[in-house]
């Protein structure tokens, strides 16, 4: 099986951490995972802002680049949603297989145990697109029971979407940043020290808000955790602030 | 060039879409649903023909008292009667409407006065009426709805809305299970009101309120025929 | 696409209404508005879900209801004419307005006919959208509100915020205080020593409005739905003032969209089962209605049907937009969405509120003059999850989105600044060498603006950003970078 890890524009920038996580889980779950160099970005951020024209040729190039792999695996719920709901709309072209991490993990390896160890009390945030476009269900909940050493705490009204909502953030300022505070209070009444998503986008607006308040909780991406083997090793830094 | 013609010029406009040939009673329907209601399902939609559970009649009962109306179920005319007049009795009435067409057998003496719609009453007088006594045309136990089609026993509209008491008797033969059934039992030409217990609402501050501008209370007598009672065991 | 007609766009988006993020913003700052609405949506979605869950056929039905809106939609001309045949043959007179001015001149006029100089007034969305309350008082003619929740607004010289519960953002105090200084100026005044009890709230509004009901002569209405194929039309409500105004007058006018139309009578067994648990949670609302034409000795003697286009067909040319017409008001969406939640209803500057206005106020009047609903919303999409008949909300967002954005390139002939990045963004992005590039200057650019690896301010129009959140500081290796040096043979 041939399987290319669609990472996204966005992880590859600011969170190549998450990339490197899933080569690692894959790696050694046996699987060779590929990396085409002309990937680039889904044409999501276009799409849902209303610059259709603009997102086509990334819709092109996407189908071009990942043409003949039998999977394609990305640790963003968001993008796959884009690729799967809406490059067909805009190209009329069928899109490449992708497949969330999740869905990969659980439905096409058929794994749920990855072998991973993380002793860190977590909460998990279902993001809204991993949830009510990609219907992922509770995969990543039943891959993150599995791993050795978590101590996985519940997060109220978890299907409440973050306030993030791409150019939302910044078009919608007060309003985001309205449903972030209240994003916040969940967590904090969770007790957890660490929030897990499947989209490192929301997870960088909440760890932000986070790291502005010096919350000391940290938000650390689903392929992170279950890549973690090392029950000494250092957690990832919080995506709100500081490097990974 | 008539508003008429204007709007349905813009609608075939819009609708360019739409192949010419396509019917509009075959147009695209849903998909067959392979869902819990595909073994009683209609076929067309696949959803269920009815919610109903085994004891219909003992449903609608508790359905209507969920809506905070009093329910009472007896047997035969004679126990009906009794617990009618019990509740005219309890509830003071002096003032009763009573529609044409209610069945004599039902209707208890007391100390009230029976105001008949024959030459129909004002809506003074019907304002100033303690309480209305009904039948219904049917029951239906899913939604614990009555529905009162104006026929025998009902009159119209007016009567069973303005006096602030309705006391509304129902045939546990008239009971459907739940709406397909019920719409298929009923005429829609005549004037239909659904009643599925007092008026209420919930305006301020969604907290609940029963009773604004209807009947603020509804109790409702749910009659069995003797023989149904034996056969039932009550 | 264009439509050939400029909608009146008279109440549909109200005058002067501030763009969504200037409105939000003045109401995130209530913090009373903000209390009010949290209580209300989260009472709301408890119960909803407890009802529809009841359902095993729940999905079912649903698709049920979304066929059949969507095949009433492809064949409303035809519907239409049939609903014509049926009202009249019925005893009823149709009559169709091509906007929100023809029906408000309709109505005013059947008001006149009739001798009268009020009239009671059923809750209806389609009348607040064609402003018909204002046109009659020019006319001379007073409209009373006879919803609890009406009343409260038009008592409070107010807008409702809600498609349910107009005056979800009063609370109890509030609602008293307007109704001791304004029932008397417009009837019967409040009963002394009016408490803020919910129970005695609403027993004023019944003895206020008992005596408006006894007198009436006229009445006016919207409708939840006509079948085409008896000619029937019915109200959907709770407290007994639609009976009332229903049945009482000698005159009845209903105004009701042309998408309000359905087949069959026997489509009403979906639609009574989706309204009422979607709307309040309820196996059953109330009271329903139904009436067909006229009837001897019983109701309105003289019944008027108003078909009201106002953008509706403008919406239909749309072939994505069109299924926002298969709304029936449930305002389910409107509690599950996290945004109005927080903002309420009055900042979306429109008699319809919510994620469903978000997607109908700007296609029924133009994108053009409603051009930040569509990005008043996350896409998050809970919405559909919880719309009885699946009106895919975040489509139609999405699809809004791009007819904002053609308009404004056609209104400009300079591109916004905001065109100019995301054309700039489109070019960088599909070329992986002048991401890489730009990824290095990001890096190189953050390391001027972050403390510790965060980056606690932004320049520019990036500022709403960092207002309020940190951002991560790109680290110095991307993850092509990192890939190239550790997994690409040499």
């Amino acid at each position: 099986m041939r399987v290319a890890l669609f990472l996204t524009c966005f992880n590859d920038t600011v969170f190549p951490e998450t990339g490197r996580a899933v080569v690692r889980l894959l790696e050694r779950l046996g699987h060779r995972v590929e990396f085409p160099q002309g990937q680039t970005c889904c044409g999501q951020m276009h799409f849902n802002s209303g610059y259709r024209p603009e997102a086509v040729p990334l819709v092109h190039r996407f189908a071009e680049v990942f043409a003949g792999y039998d999977a394609v695996v990305s640790p963003s719920a968001s993008c796959t949603a884009m690729v799967r709901d809406h490059h067909r709309t805009l190209t009329g072209v069928q899109p490449p297989q992708v497949y969330e991490l999740s869905e990969f993990l659980v439905d096409v390896l058929g794994v749920t145990d990855v072998g991973a160890c993380y002793p860190h009390r977590v909460a998990y945030h279902p993001t809204c697109h991993s949830l009510r476009m990609l219907r992922v269900g509770d995969r990543p909940l039943r891959l993150l029971r599995a791993v050795r050493g978590i101590d996985l705490v519940d997060l109220a009204d978890a299907d409440t979407c973050c306030g993030f909502g791409g150019t939302f953030a910044l078009k919608n300022a007060d309003t985001s940043a309205a449903m972030l505070a209240d994003t916040m209070q969940r967590v904090r009444q969770s007790g957890a020290e660490v929030l897990c998503a499947a989209d490192n986008s929301c997870l960088m607006h909440i760890g932000g808000g986070l790291s502005r308040r010096r919350s000391g909780v940290r938000t650390v991406h689903l392929a992170e955790i279950l890549a973690a083997t090392e029950p000494a090793a250092a957690p990832a830094a919080a995506t709100g602030g500081g490097r990974r | 060039m008539t508003s008429r013609q204007r709007v349905l010029d813009r609608i075939r406009a819009a609708l360019a879409d739409v192949p010419a040939d396509e019917s509009a009673e075959a147009a695209p329907a849903p998909p067959p649903s392979a869902g819990p209601a595909a073994a009683e399902g209609s076929a067309d939609h696949g959803y269920r023909r009815s919610h109903a559970g085994p004891d219909p009649v003992g449903q609608l009962a508790e359905r209507i008292a969920d809506y905070r109306a009093t329910v009472t179920r007896v047997t035969g005319a004679d126990r009906a009667r009794a617990a009618i007049g019990a509740a005219l009795a309890e509830r003071g009435v002096r003032q009763l409407v009573v529609p044409p067409g209610f069945p004599g057998e039902l209707l208890p003496e007391g100390p009230w006065r029976v105001l008949g719609d024959e030459p129909p009453l004002s809506r003074a007088a019907l304002d100033a009426a303690d309480g209305v006594l009904s039948t219904a045309a049917l029951g239906i136990a899913v939604t614990g709805t009555l529905v009162l089609d104006a026929g025998p026993g009902q009159g119209r509209r007016a009567l069973t809305l303005l006096p602030d008491y309705h006391l509304c008797v129902v045939r546990e033969e008239h009971v459907a299970g739940d709406l397909p059934e019920a719409l298929g039992r009923l005429d829609p030409a005549r004037p239909l009101t659904f009643v599925s217990g007092p008026s209420a609402t919930s305006d301020i501050e969604l907290e609940r309120v029963e009773g604004v501008h209807g009947p603020r209370t509804l109790h409702v007598v749910i009659i069995a025929q003797p023989d149904a009672a034996v056969r039932s065991g009550r | 696409m264009t439509a050939p007609q400029e909608p009146d766009r008279s109440n549909v988006v109200w005058l002067g209404a501030p763009a969504f993020p200037e409105a939000a913003r003045a109401a995130l700052a209530d913090s009373q508005l903000r209390a009010n609405l949290k209580h209300a949506t989260g009472t709301i979605r408890d119960k909803r879900l407890a009802v529809t869950a009841e359902l095993d056929d729940w999905e079912q039905l649903r698709e049920a209801g979304a066929a059949l809106k969507r095949r009433t939609l492809r064949h409303l001309d035809h519907y239409l004419v049939q609903l014509e045949e049926s009202v009249t043959r019925a005893g009823g007179v149709v009559h169709w307005a091509a906007d929100a001015a023809e029906a408000n001149a309709i109505v005013t006029g059947l008001v006149r006919e009739a001798g009268a100089r009020e009239v009671v007034k059923v809750k209806s969305m389609a009348t607040q959208e064609i402003g018909l309350n204002e046109a009659l008082a020019e006319a001379g003619i007073a409209a009373y509100e006879t919803d609890l929740a009406e009343l409260i607004v038009q008592l409070g010289k107010d807008r409702p915020s809600h498609i349910l519960v107009p005056a979800i953002h009063r609370n109890r105090a509030q609602i008293r205080d307007i109704f001791q200084r304004e029932m008397g100026r417009w009837g019967r005044p409040a009963p002394d020593g009016l408490t803020d009890d919910p129970r005695a709230l609403a027993e004023a509004a019944r003895l206020h409005l008992r005596e408006k009901f006894l007198r009436a002569t006229v009445a006016v209405s919207g409708a939840n739905f006509a079948v085409a194929a008896t000619g029937t039309v019915g109200v959907v409500e709770s407290e007994g003032n639609g009976r009332m105004c229903l049945t009482l007058p000698q005159t009845l006018i209903t105004v009701m969209g042309i998408e309000k139309v359905l087949p069959a009578w026997s489509d009403l067994e979906v639609f009574l089962q989706l309204l009422p648990r979607s709307s309040t949670g309820e196996r059953m609302n109330p009271y329903t209605s139904t009436w067909t034409g006229t009837t001897p000795g019983d109701g309105p003697q003289n019944f008027h049907l108003v078909l009201l286009d106002n953008g509706r067909t403008a919406t239909l040319a749309d072939t994505v937009g069109r299924q926002a017409l298969a709304c029936i008001r449930c305002s389910a969406c409107l509690n599950v969405c996290p945004v109005y939640e927080r903002t309420g209803g009055h900042a979306y500057g429109s008699v319809y509120p919510g994620p469903i206005g978000a997607v109908l106020t700007p296609q029924l009047v133009g994108v053009e003059h409603a051009a930040s609903l569509p990005f008043a919303s996350t896409l998050c999409g809970a919405c559909y999850d919880a719309c009885p008949v699946k009106i895919n909300i975040p489509e139609v967002l999405a699809h809004l989105r791009a007819r904002v954005v053609e308009a404004e390139r056609a209104r400009h002939r300079l591109p916004t600044a905001e065109a100019l990045a995301m054309t700039a963004a489109a070019g960088v992005l599909d070329s992986p060498r002048r991401l890489a590039a730009a990824q290095k200057a990001a890096a190189l650019g953050s390391r001027l603006l972050a403390r510790d690896g965060r980056i606690g301010a932004l320049p520019g129009p990036l500022h709403g950003w960092t207002d309020s959140r940190d951002l991560p500081q790109p680290p110095a290796e991307t993850f092509r970078a990192w890939w190239r040096r550790n997994r690409e043979q040499p």
